[in-house]
């Protein structure tokens, strides 16, 4: 594993004695695309803003490379941001808005000139120099934004939401984009987002955060196939969020059913949350599975069947690539292995804590 | 949209066109026919060229050179103002906004001679700095007073488009130029200020304009003595009765004006910086 | 917080500098002597002579009449101008446009001498007339060019809308496009009847023998001594609008607690 470059340490931040950020650890590697993800107001992009140096957190300390950097200002700071809506100077032609920073640090002409060039080439926009900001598109903006940022070479690159003025296309392909600047600079990307789908695809560590709480940390496939409490099974993701009862290790009764599973250690007796996805739900024939049910809703999504089945007075959600009309009876069946099981938060306060011992 | 409906639409305008033609182009060509005629009717430069007898060309020199400061003295006191205004919260932004357009709802006449009473020798200031041992300020019926006035009367016409300029400004774009390296100043010289220039322009032509045509500032803060340029066009059509001189003296004005016009359309392409 | 401080000293010198004319003014309404280089004492009489005062009170109401009328008649030649405006091709657009903003960029002293030789030359009688074609003349480009934005902000497609939904032309605009510009409409027309209200220039020159506004008035009683009663009733104007102001502004904040 490469080394720690940034360590957030007990980081709290109110604004007008609303609490945004309680007490938040988190360390960043060199190299890791990190995605902050989160519903609004989960204080992600505070999160960001302290990283950047806009926003000074009222308790704890940021260390970057060793060094305590809390209260450095921005312009002090080796790490660059791309800006929600680009934040492009739109005074200035485009290689003006790239050269800004170069020409802040007195960097030769011909130097600045090639970096520019350098820059426009590696976002795919080469001869745009003289364009003004205002003729570009709303993609080309975004390259633009990330071209000013990393021609300074930072070591981090900080993205609040960069693509979330985009249509869903454009999107797509920045996202790849993304992936590969950041393959090519080998820097440390630090990317805020609200969509699930952005960061399961972007990242390799993603954070998922609600209301100034850490909800879990862990590579993408972790955050989706072992959910550690319902807020992070809710928000990644379709699922079905289950009541249910912890009979003994390894053994879980769902709805009156009881069904093997693999979790261990939640002690007898003990109510927990089941978390299955709609694609581990598996439908049979009746008499084959473990609880009867009954199709109610039945729709076509391309790769797969979307349907709901009214089953021991749940509506569950399944995707399935075999159809089953509406009215159908059938019967539910999960394996083993994909039934999540989550402690149940005691209070509300908790579970917003993502306290889970 | 069918060109019957388009008809229609444009035809509502009509009454506008007309009252607009009549009213404002119309008039403005009457300026022009007087200034450029005689009392015989026949076209003559005189009354333009007029402007260079010393005693027209002081009273335009000093009102040029009274409402240069004046604006000066507006912008300098504006551009701060307007800036601590913008890194207000919202609410209290408004209330303050509301401040700086209330005073406008007293007579401007009133207001005025206002400051006569608190300038005056024995006035409110001198009272006040009496009383503190300080040295008494005797700036009644000097251009000092005239240049008071004009600021006290048009600061808040440089205020708002400055600040409706600097609102405008995205603070992520503030912060961009901070996040690439910029300090304080250069974010000032290199961001704020390039950006709120329309502001600044429309500003100054809200500014200047008044300033230099006015004749009732003058007239009221300055005793009778200190003649400005809308001090002569005044008296050439109020008391002299000479149309013609005013009309032409009036021309040499609209020459500033549509200078300071073309500006204007130069730096503010989009209206961005008007004061509504 | 040593930058918040000096803020606040800057902005309240600024204040004071804006409001030391206005609190005079409103302290001489109370003045008992009669000049006002001299304090005689705290006296209410001049409110009470106010309302003897035929002169000031037929100046007050020429003003409003005109200021009303002005603002209404150039609200509503403004606004329909403007959907005029709007369908115009860019070229026409501009010219309207530039022509818009005469009255507003020119100087006014330029704008009252053109208008008083207009009516000389069309031989009108200068009275409340002349007045009122002249602030008619200088509220409408306030009007239009605070409709202007608004209009160019709106979805063009919820007017066609409302005729694909089978509403007339005039329904249309009344129903779906007049409550989407209505702020537009309305700071117009208050900047228009604020406008009217505080001129003094443009009336000066356009208005007639024995007919004033309160402007108007003032500036022919600046040689002989305002008289107290103008002092008692502009601070009657004053504290009349500020408390409306004050009650405007409270309202929104009113209601953003109650969400």
């Amino acid at each position: 594993m490469s080394k720690v470059l940034i360590d957030l340490k007990n980081i709290s931040k109110s604004f007008d004695g609303q609490m945004v950020l309680d007490d938040l650890n988190l360390y960043i590697r060199e190299n890791e695309f990190l995605t902050l993800l989160g519903p609004s107001g989960c204080g992600k992009t505070t999160t960001l803003r302290i990283l950047g140096g806009f926003e000074t957190p009222d308790k704890g300390c940021v260390i970057f490379d060793g060094k305590d950097i809390t209260s450095l200002p921005p312009n002090k700071r080796q790490l660059n941001t791309v800006f929600q809506r680009y934040a492009l100077f739109t005074h200035m032609t485009i290689a003006e808005n790239i050269a800004f920073g170069l020409k802040i640090k007195n960097k030769s002409k011909t130097y600045i000139d090639d970096k520019i060039k350098y820059a426009l080439k590696l976002v795919n926009l080469d001869g745009f120099e003289r364009r003004m900001p205002d003729s570009l598109s709303g993609g080309q903006q975004q390259r633009i934004a990330i071209a000013r940022a990393i021609v300074n070479e930072p070591k981090v690159l900080l993205l609040d939401e960069p693509l979330g003025a985009l249509d869903l296309k454009l999107r797509q392909d920045m996202q790849y984009e993304l992936i590969r600047l950041k393959n090519e600079l080998g820097i440390t990307f630090i990317y805020v987002t609200h969509d699930q789908e952005e960061a399961l695809t972007m990242s390799d560590t993603i954070v998922v955060m609600n209301q100034g709480y850490i909800q879990q940390i862990g590579s993408p496939e972790k955050i989706y196939n072992e959910p550690e409490n319902a807020f992070v099974a809710d928000f990644i993701g379709d699922s079905n969020i289950i009541s249910s009862t912890m009979i003994e290790d390894k053994l879980v009764e769902i709805l009156g059913t009881r069904f093997p599973c693999v979790d261990t250690g939640f002690g007898k007796n003990k109510p927990v949350d089941v978390v299955i996805r709609p694609e581990d739900v598996i439908l049979s024939r009746p008499g084959t599975g473990k609880i009867k049910g009954t199709v109610t809703h039945l729709i076509f999504k391309g790769v797969h069947y979307e349907m709901e089945v009214a089953a021991a007075g749940f509506e569950w959600l399944v995707h399935s690539t075999g159809m089953f009309p509406v009215g159908t009876e059938v019967d539910i069946d999960v394996d083993p292995f994909n039934i999540q099981i989550m402690n149940k938060p005691a209070s509300e306060d908790e579970e917003a804590a993502g306290i889970n011992e | 949209m069918n060109k019957k409906a388009l008809l229609k639409k444009k035809l509502l305008g009509t009454p506008y066109f007309i009252w607009s033609a009549i009213f404002i182009l119309v008039p403005l060509g009457m300026v022009f026919y007087y200034g450029l005629t005689d009392r015989t009717g026949s076209f003559t430069l005189e009354n333009v060229l007029a402007i260079s007898t010393p005693e027209h060309a002081k009273a335009l020199g000093i009102a040029l050179l009274l409402s240069l400061i004046a604006t000066l003295i507006c912008l300098l006191l504006a551009y701060p103002l307007a800036m601590i205004l913008c890194g207000q919260k919202n609410g209290r932004q408004s209330f303050i906004v509301l401040i700086f357009i209330l005073p406008m709802w007293m007579n401007f006449l009133l207001r005025t001679l206002a400051w006569q009473t608190l300038l005056e020798k024995t006035g409110v200031i001198n009272s006040i700095l009496n009383f503190l041992h300080l040295p008494s300020l005797n700036i009644i019926n000097t251009p000092y007073a005239i240049v008071l006035g004009m600021v006290y009367n048009f600061l808040p016409f440089m205020v708002l488009p400055i600040y409706n300029a600097l609102s405008k400004i995205d603070g992520n774009v503030i912060n961009a130029a901070r996040d690439l390296g910029a300090n304080p100043i250069q974010v000032f010289m290199k961001i704020t200020l390039p950006l709120s220039i329309p502001g600044i322009i429309s500003g100054i032509t809200m500014v200047f304009i008044p300033a230099l045509t006015t004749f009732v500032i003058s007239k009221l803060l300055g005793g009778s003595k200190i003649l400005l340029i809308g001090n002569v066009i005044e008296e050439e059509f109020t008391q002299a009765s000479n149309w013609h001189l005013g009309s032409g003296l009036s021309i040499v004005l609209m020459l500033f004006i549509i200078v300071n016009m073309l500006l204007t359309a130069i730096f503010d392409k989009d209206g961005e910086g008007s004061f509504l | 917080m040593k930058k918040t401080i000096l803020q606040k000293l800057y902005i309240t010198l600024i204040f004071i500098f804006l409001y030391a004319p206005i609190t005079t003014l409103i302290v001489l309404s109370f003045n008992a002597s009669k000049t006002r280089a001299k304090w005689g004492g705290f006296t209410l009489k001049w409110y009470g002579a106010l309302f003897q005062n035929r002169d000031i009170l037929q100046a007050l109401f020429n003003t409003l009449l005109i200021a009303l009328i002005a603002s209404v008649v150039s609200t509503i030649i403004g606004t329909v101008a403007c959907i005029a405006i709007m369908s115009l091709k860019k070229r026409s657009r501009a010219i309207v446009m530039g022509v818009t903003n005469i009255p507003m960029l020119n100087a006014e002293i330029v704008t009252g001498i053109s208008l008083m030789l207009l009516f000389i030359s069309f031989g009108l009688r200068f009275g409340l007339g002349t007045i009122l074609l002249s602030h008619i003349t200088f509220c409408i480009p306030y009007v239009i060019l605070s409709v202007m934005p608004r209009m160019r902000q709106m979805n063009p497609y919820t007017y066609e809308a409302a005729l694909d939904l089978g509403a007339g032309p005039v329904y249309g605009f009344f129903k779906v496009v007049f409550p989407d510009i209505l702020p537009g409409v309305l700071s117009g027309f208050l900047m228009a009847f604020t406008m009217s209200l505080d001129d003094f220039i443009i009336t000066h020159f356009t208005k007639g023998a024995g007919v004033d506004t309160l402007s108007t008035k003032i500036y022919t009683e600046v040689k002989k001594g305002i008289k107290p009663e103008m002092y008692a009733l502009s601070t009657i104007i004053f504290l009349t609008v500020l408390v409306l102001l004050l009650f405007i502004n409270r309202v929104p904040a009113e209601k953003d607690l109650k969400k």
